[in-house]
């Protein structure tokens, strides 16, 4: 039996008395596209984090691809890939030589080539020679995606992945990763604010407040518990404690 | 979808290596100022001790039997010296570039990071100290390649201990950041005072000697200088040099993994930069 894309269990991260991410529970199953919803200090970040293995939980078990997180996070890295406009890659080097550079990094088998595809893939082609510091931050964005795909990760982690972007390049992101996703039936779990994103990519919605899980399902359940037309106004429901007609909020 | 059999997790991959060292090859390759840098301060120190050297000789007894003994031991100097800004500024580069958090959440491992970072400050010392070390022979009539195989030695273990130092420096500004960084350009001057690079280690004060005999470097400059002076190689004090530097470099390198260890718990990937 194929194991389920992550497996996280009473999951815990303090900072001396402060309490980030308290006792969540939570499986993605393969193939589906997951968000972490929540306000700012929510613990989406924490949590993404401590998937990724590059923050250490204070206590609860972490399983991605069916290996141990915390034990085994070399096996997983080369299977998963992330992205994030708040984390930089190289200025001063070119598109080509920072994808060349993680394409090594990951073992791409066949690296010009496969930097060629995704140049194709996302429009890349007339900045690959260009200065990864002088991009707009569509641009940016759009470089980030690249790399974010070049080992055709199984498990694609993703915070915030069209904060920066206008609405056109935004949905036009999200169409990559909708066909990404039918491609190569890989898993997406998504750190995000945007409620639009929410709606339009997710199977399942997972909502944080205060560093717990408060609820969860599809987006089309959650719609239907709050009895709101739209994501963001349950997202309001929940971050200001408003109760939905069937009683949502654990 | 990802081929299963191609994720087997080498322990240690020299492919993830190569791609460090290729990205600060790269950076170098686009940055002319890097490398005027990287040959500017070497450059400028031969150049003032060739000048001294050239004084003291005929002024002093003790230089006029080895007159290169300045120049020698300057350029011994820097290669320790920049040994150590090299792993430094390769770590510092990550920093500045906020590329740390990528790098985390990739495949490289943390002794991978290290070897890199190794091979790089290989790779900036003979960018820069290469074409000084020649410079010499023509501007002032010394050629420190006239130490023959000792210099190899010398050198290696110099570097060494450069490597130890940054690699320090490197944990320091991992912990705590970059208000940290300029350690990577005064923590081993500390070192200078004490290893005798350019006197006898029997200068200092008996107790200093002591420390000092603790030190590679202490050793390294005392060969040199044996050497120099037509004393023969001092095989003692190299072995006592290599010892030294394989147990500072060891600590270092555990000293810079349980750093990073620690970085994990406290989430100091999280929030890398200035």
């Amino acid at each position: 039996m194929i194991p389920p894309a992550i497996e996280v269990t009473h999951l815990v991260k303090r900072y001396g008395d402060v309490v980030a991410v308290n006792d969540i529970s939570f499986t993605v199953a393969r193939g589906t596209t997951v968000a972490l919803l929540g306000g700012n200090g929510a613990g989406k970040t924490t949590t993404l984090s401590m998937l990724l293995g590059i923050l250490l939980p204070s206590s609860g078990q972490i399983r991605v691809l069916g290996e141990n997180m915390l034990t085994h996070r070399h096996r997983v890295l080369p299977r998963v890939n992330f992205s994030s406009p708040y984390v930089d890659l190289p200025h001063r080097l070119t598109v080509r030589e920072n994808l060349t550079v993680y394409a090594h990094l990951y073992a791409v088998p066949h690296p010009k080539k496969r930097i060629a595809l995704l140049a194709e893939m996302f429009d890349l082609a007339p900045l690959l020679s260009r200065p990864a510091g002088s991009l707009s931050a569509g641009q940016k964005t759009r470089v980030a995606l690249a790399k974010a795909l070049l080992n055709e990760p199984e498990l694609l982690m993703l915070d915030e992945p069209t904060a920066s972007l206008d609405p056109d390049t935004a949905d036009w992101v999200r169409g990559m990763f909708q066909d990404f996703q039918r491609r190569t039936g890989a898993t997406l779990l998504l750190a995000s604010h945007n409620m639009t994103e929410v709606e339009r990519l997710c199977d399942d919605v997972l909502v944080m407040k205060n560093g717990t899980i408060v609820d969860k399902g599809s987006p089309r359940a959650l719609l239907a518990r709050y009895d709101r037309p739209t994501l963001e106004d349950v997202f309001l429901d929940i971050a200001r404690d408003r109760r939905g007609k069937g009683g949502a909020i654990p | 979808m990802s081929d299963p059999s191609r994720h087997a997790a080498p322990l240690f991959s020299w492919r993830r290596v190569y791609a460090m060292v290729l990205r600060h090859v790269y950076l170098m390759r686009g940055s002319w100022t890097r490398i005027a840098e990287a040959i500017y301060w070497p450059l400028i120190n031969v150049v003032v001790w060739g000048f001294i050297s050239q004084f003291m000789a005929g002024h002093s007894d003790w230089v006029a039997r080895a007159s290169g003994v300045f120049l020698g031991a300057i350029m011994l100097w820097d290669v320790m010296f920049r040994g150590n800004l090299g792993v430094a500024l390769s770590f510092l580069e990550e920093m500045w570039s906020r590329n740390l958090g990528h790098l985390s959440v990739s495949p490289l491992r943390p002794l991978e990071l290290v070897t890199s970072m190794l091979c790089m400050s290989l790779i900036r010392l003979l960018v820069g100290m290469g074409p000084v070390a020649l410079l010499t022979i023509p501007l002032y009539h010394y050629s420190i390649f006239s130490l023959g195989l000792p210099l190899l030695a010398f050198f290696i273990n110099l570097l060494v201990t450069g490597w130890s130092v940054g690699l320090a420096v490197s944990a320091m500004v991992l912990r705590y950041g970059l208000g940290a960084e300029s350690l990577a350009w005064v923590l081993i001057f500390a070192l200078a005072p004490l290893c005798g690079i350019y006197y006898p280690i029997s200068v200092l004060p008996e107790w200093l000697q002591n420390i000092a005999w603790y030190l590679p470097p202490s050793h390294v400059f005392e060969g040199m200088r044996s050497v120099m002076f037509g004393q023969g190689f001092p095989l003692n004090e190299l072995l006592t040099a290599i010892a030294l530097n394989v147990i500072g470099l060891t600590a270092a390198i555990l000293l810079f993994l349980r750093v990073y260890h620690v970085a994990r718990v406290k989430g100091l990937f999280l929030g890398m930069g200035e």
